[in-house]
């Protein structure tokens, strides 16, 4: 093959502006997290000070830094599960022998995909206006009194779930729809003649089929969901009573509101350690579940 | 008994598309109501007069034509810098041989597990101390290259044939020609793909533009957006005509390229 001094400037561009806006950065702020660096150290460098695991054992006496880990896994623990099961539901029901007009439930399913986060949860605010939205206006004629969705501590972050499962689960389904594909007609076929009913065909076919797929789901949603920002940052501005505050809200307003930058480099790691332990706890369970 | 069963399941579709799309229909809908008709009970599904005010004031009193320029030509920027980095890189990986190539790729591979998040404030502080917060640039730096994009183009160039670059090299093609005469639009399905995803995410990105536009003229449409809502909270239908502006440059967009966009999805969800 070529030679190597080609490749090499082949990789060159994309390697250095990765290693220098990426790479460094990461190391970098692993660096501040254990450092004072403020709104002093802003116009110095040389003003931050080292301050040990200082940070961390703040973040740990910090109730806001609990409040958004236990918001932020609130979300991920039910909206994730509940955005994947939507997801799976939706890619069978559109995959069904049954159905025509397949593109267009599926364009249809996929159009919020496409759409941009910040303007929809603009548009679900009104959706939940106490009032004048449309979510009340239809529980109203169901004879269900109007709810504060998101002016109820209580109630603000199923609110934001119910949206972000809204916003996110046409491209699930779409990745599901592609692993419902890949699987043989003929293992249906031959569980048939076996006598298997279509409940059973589901469990010990389709299930097992989508196994592979259902995790790599799970991580991306993970990942995604861990990460949550601009719907409370746009509906809630994390409120009611800090309900919606996330982790990623509570590391920017701390870094780029205070300019407490090494504190929220802190944060900024804690969340990266809880991904990256998730991403790989999934991979266990599903390794152990596949063995099987 | 079959009957039955076909009727429950196109209820439940069609119920789905529904609770879908009400939402985006409720937007279009209520930017087109006359100030204060959509805060009025019961909430009106249809403007009772039909008027194009907000988007009017949109451009008049809100420079919404400075914002979607500045969304434009930043997704379009990073999507060209990006699809050209990437490309290079990934091709690399997939026919060059080079001592630590493989550990290179799986450590960038590994790395894709880092969230953006963590680069965000020395990134801030890089781009201060160059000068380019509140600039393009700010925003076009950090997208110059993407793990995730060479990932894809990786893959993509590995079911090339060698045989196809040998012939090519025989034939007197140089390292950069064959890159740009036979890889390039061999990988056309992939780059379409990228494309789309980059320009789309660069479109759509929020907290990253937030931190660095600090200028009102610098923001993108979703950054202004965000702020607008935030600012004349009463003003429903002006918000709406605002959404609907961010939001249909790339619905018309996705409709146009759906089957790649899609395909690209379905692709990245099997290659695991």
């Amino acid at each position: 093959m070529g030679s190597k001094r080609a490749a090499y400037l082949f990789l060159a561009p994309a390697l250095l502006a990765i290693g220098v806006f990426f790479v460094v950065p990461v190391l970098a702020a692993f660096a501040m997290s254990f450092t004072d660096f403020d709104i002093y150290s802003l116009g110095n460098f040389t003003y931050a000070r080292f301050i040990g695991l200082r940070n961390y054992s703040q973040l740990l006496n910090d109730p806001l830094f609990w409040k958004a880990l236990k918001n932020t896994l609130y979300f991920l623990l039910v909206g994730g599960p509940l955005s994947i099961f939507v997801s799976l539901g939706a890619a069978l029901l559109v995959q069904s022998k049954l159905v025509r007009f397949k593109g267009l439930f599926r364009t249809a399913y996929f159009a919020p995909v496409v759409t941009t986060l910040v303007a929809v949860a603009v548009v679900w605010r009104f959706v939940y206006h106490p009032r004048f939205g449309m979510l009340n206006y239809a529980l109203s004629v169901l004879g269900i009194n109007a709810v504060d969705w998101l002016g109820d501590a209580h109630w603000a972050m199923p609110a934001i779930i119910v949206m972000a499962v809204w916003k996110n689960f046409g491209y699930n389904m779409i990745i599901f729809i592609a692993g419902l594909q890949n699987i043989p007609d003929e293992l249906y076929e031959a569980a048939a003649i076996d006598g298997a009913g279509r409940l059973q065909q589901f469990r010990s076919i389709t299930l097992p089929m989508l196994a592979p797929t259902t995790l790599f789901i799970s991580i991306i949603t993970m990942i995604g969901y861990f990460q949550l920002f601009a719907e409370p940052y746009v509906m809630t501005q994390g409120g009611p009573l800090n309900s919606t505050l996330s982790i990623v809200l509570l590391m920017y307003q701390q870094g780029f509101r205070w300019w407490n930058m090494g504190y929220s480099a802190a944060v900024a790691f804690v969340l990266f350690a809880f991904i990256l332990a998730g991403s790989v706890l999934q991979s266990r369970i599903q390794g152990r579940v596949g063995a099987q | 008994m079959k009957r039955l069963g076909v009727i429950v399941l196109y209820a439940a579709l069609i119920v789905i598309a529904v609770v879908t799309l009400a939402p985006l229909f409720w937007m279009v809908s209520a930017s087109f109501m006359p100030s204060g008709q959509a805060s009025t009970f019961p909430p009106p599904f249809l403007p009772k007069e039909f008027t194009l005010e907000h988007y009017s004031s949109l451009f008049t009193r809100m420079n919404l034509a400075r914002y979607l320029f500045n969304s434009a030509f930043l997704a379009l920027a990073v999507t060209g810098i990006s699809l050209a980095f990437n490309s290079m890189a990934g091709y690399a990986f997939a026919k060059y041989r080079f001592r630590g190539r493989d550990s290179l790729f799986k450590l960038l591979v590994a790395s894709m597990v880092i969230p953006a998040q963590v680069t965000m404030l020395p990134l801030f502080l890089m781009l201060n101390k160059m000068g380019v917060v509140n600039t393009y640039l700010g925003v076009i730096i950090p997208g110059m290259a993407g793990i995730f994009g060479i990932f894809l183009i990786r893959q993509f160039a590995l079911s090339i044939p060698d045989s196809l670059i040998e012939a090519a090299r025989m034939d007197g093609a140089g390292d950069f020609r064959i890159y740009w005469s036979l890889i390039l639009p061999l990988c056309r399905p992939v780059l379409i793909t990228l494309a789309i995803f980059t320009f789309m995410g660069t479109w759509n990105d929020f907290l990253w533009p937030l931190i660095v536009m600090t200028d009102d003229a610098m923001y993108t449409l979703p950054v202004a957006l965000a702020n607008l809502s935030l600012e004349h909270v009463q003003d429903t239908e002006l918000i709406m005509a605002g959404s609907v502006m961010t939001i249909a440059p790339v619905l018309v967009l996705f409709a146009a390229v759906q089957k790649y966009y899609i395909r690209g999805i379905m692709a990245c969800g099997l290659k695991e």
